[in-house]
């Protein structure tokens, strides 16, 4: 395989020469250079000058303020719970899809892949019928006698980590099925032939050998999350702010850009760290997932 | 004695399967019926069943004039990303660079750089440049949100291809330009058309970005719809929410479809 690939590439370098290669890639780097980095990098560069002179006070106001502590740490805890609750469903929702076929097994990744493809605000569109006080939820639970008068749900965490767990499971559950779909059968015989209980098996087989796909789902939705507008947007209220809306807020409200990209700045700066650290796994699950396509 | 051990975590995992299926796709389909009601207000069940709120939405030049700009701006994006994104797939293919983990980290940049901070940089940039609100403007930032997906597609389907199909071409006579065209993008074509519809629906779907580049005169129909829910819960929006949802439907059985036939030809 090694070889013929050698030759192959050899042979066509020719074909595709330095001029061609640089016209055809020549577009996209100047787009992402010119309409991605550099407004990113503006942005950044925004949140450097305080009334027009560089200084730091921006990031000592995020650390200074309790009202932003507070919404940074919301984030961090909507954004772990998310996780945590996508993987708790997410994992055993995968391992199913590992034991079905045929049709089933298409209805169910047609059932996963749908909300996907679904407009983001359709599907929180749908969150907040169904949370509102005249909505469906709280007639079940006054039917059911569990309350006499409408609950607030709409606007509180619960609302917004809900809708995420909903946008964000699909991420979780496709990495975590392309793991575990690649591990041979054979080894969960094997372990059964040497003695091994399931709870043994899942511990030493299972979970070492799916573990890519798990910390590529859990980064994947833990980023995701962090950054997610829409949804905290439409379900959150006031007493629910994080970072992605407080940076509209001082955009479209306050129009204090310098301060919104000192937010933006924090977020991405946390976003990268979490995607170099996690980097090799993510590269090792995407290898998989190419091999089992 | 082990098999009768199993069968009830057997019949837990697909009580529980089939539990989160429903969670994932009934909120969706619950906004079905409730968009075919005839009350003034949202109600599940409907007390009475109407085609009123699709009657409003046809009569409405707002939100007619938002869908319109919205298929514009996502064929436009369409047609950008994948003239693009394929160039681009083909020179990182045939240049080595497609395997390269820091090349396929930059590329998928645009993707993981979290939705607001993209949204608001570009609401900054095109404020300075007077981009704001214009079908260029959402065009530039949709096909740069867009540009990943495609790449990615056409790259997968390119790595398929064995180079040496293009040397025959060559040595049957054919110029290199149709060598490429004939050969590498007719064999690469399932992978160019999943990556133009990724762009379609990206541009179509795309909230954040139109969130802050959008002007009163010009709102795509994500913010449009953004807005319509941020102030009141008007039904209409139930309509335009189940008519993108009877989309959605159309997307994933094409794909579906179109996965099956390339499974079903010799590979």
């Amino acid at each position: 395989m090694g070889a013929k690939d050698g030759l192959a590439a050899r042979r066509s370098r020719p074909l595709f020469g330095p001029w061609l290669l640089l016209a055809l890639l020549a577009p996209t780097v100047v787009l992402f250079v010119g309409s991605f980095a550099y407004p990113i990098g503006m942005l950044m560069g925004e949140s450097l000058f305080v009334k027009g002179a560089v200084s730091l006070d921006n990031y000592s106001r995020i650390v200074d303020r309790p009202l932003y502590v507070n919404t940074l740490l919301r984030t961090l805890r909507v954004g772990g719970l998310t996780t945590l609750i996508c993987l708790g469903v997410g994992f055993p929702l995968a391992w199913w899809m590992t034991r079905l076929r045929g049709l089933a097994f298409n209805l169910v990744i047609a059932c996963i892949l749908l909300p996907l493809w679904t407009s983001i605000l359709v599907r929180s569109y749908a969150w907040v019928v169904l949370f509102q006080p005249t909505g469906l939820i709280n007639k079940a639970l006054m039917a059911l006698g569990l309350t006499n008068g409408p609950v607030t749900l709409l606007y509180t965490e619960g609302a917004v980590v809900t809708a995420m767990v909903h946008v964000l499971l699909p991420y979780m559950v496709l990495p975590i099925y392309s793991a575990l779909h690649n591990i041979p059968p054979n080894l969960s015989r094997a372990a059964q032939s040497l003695g091994a209980g399931a709870v043994t098996e899942f511990l030493t087989v299972i979970l070492p050998l799916s573990r890519a796909g798990v910390v590529a789902g859990c980064v994947m939705v833990f980023v995701l999350s962090i950054g997610f507008f829409v949804t905290p947007a439409l379900l959150g209220g006031p007493r629910t702010l994080m970072i992605s809306t407080l940076i509209n807020q001082q955009i479209s409200s306050v129009l204090n850009w310098s301060f919104g990209g000192a937010l933006g700045a924090t977020l991405l700066v946390a976003t990268l760290v979490i995607i170099l650290v996690f980097n090799r796994a993510i590269s090792a699950s995407r290898r998989n997932r190419g091999q089992g396509a | 004695m082990r098999r009768r051990k199993i069968r009830w975590p057997r019949i837990l995992l697909h009580g529980f399967g089939i539990l989160m299926l429903a969670f994932l796709v009934l909120p969706i389909l619950l906004v079905i019926p409730m968009s075919f009601g005839g009350g003034d207000y949202l109600e599940f069940p409907p007390s009475s069943w109407s085609l009123r709120w699709y009657r409003a939405y046809f009569a409405d030049a707002e939100w007619l004039a938002s869908t319109w700009l919205s298929v514009r701006i996502a064929a436009l994006t369409m047609v950008c990303a994948t003239v693009l994104g394929t160039a681009a797939a083909l020179g990182l293919v045939r240049s080595g660079l497609s395997g390269k983990g820091y090349v396929q980290g930059i590329i998928a940049a645009p993707m993981i750089a979290p939705a607001i901070i993209t949204a608001v940089a570009f609401y900054l940039f095109f404020s300075r440049v007077g981009l704001v609100g214009t079908t260029f403007g959402f065009v530039l930032a949709h096909t740069v949100l867009a540009l990943p997906l495609v790449i990615f597609a056409v790259m997968a389907s390119l790595e398929k291809i064995d180079p040496r199909l293009e040397m025959v071409a060559l040595s049957l006579g054919a110029s290199l330009r149709v060598s490429i065209l004939l050969v590498t993008l007719r064999l690469a074509l399932p992978g160019i058309l999943i990556g133009a519809l990724f762009a379609f629906v990206t541009s179509f779907d795309e909230a954040t970005v139109s969130y802050f580049v959008a002007t009163s005169g010009t709102k795509p129909l994500p913010k449009k719809m953004f807005e319509g829910m941020e102030w009141e819960l008007s039904p209409i929006i139930a309509a335009v929410a189940t008519m993108l949802t009877v989309l959605s439907f159309a997307v994933v059985a094409f794909i579906a479809f179109q996965q099956k036939r390339r499974g079903n030809t010799p590979a």
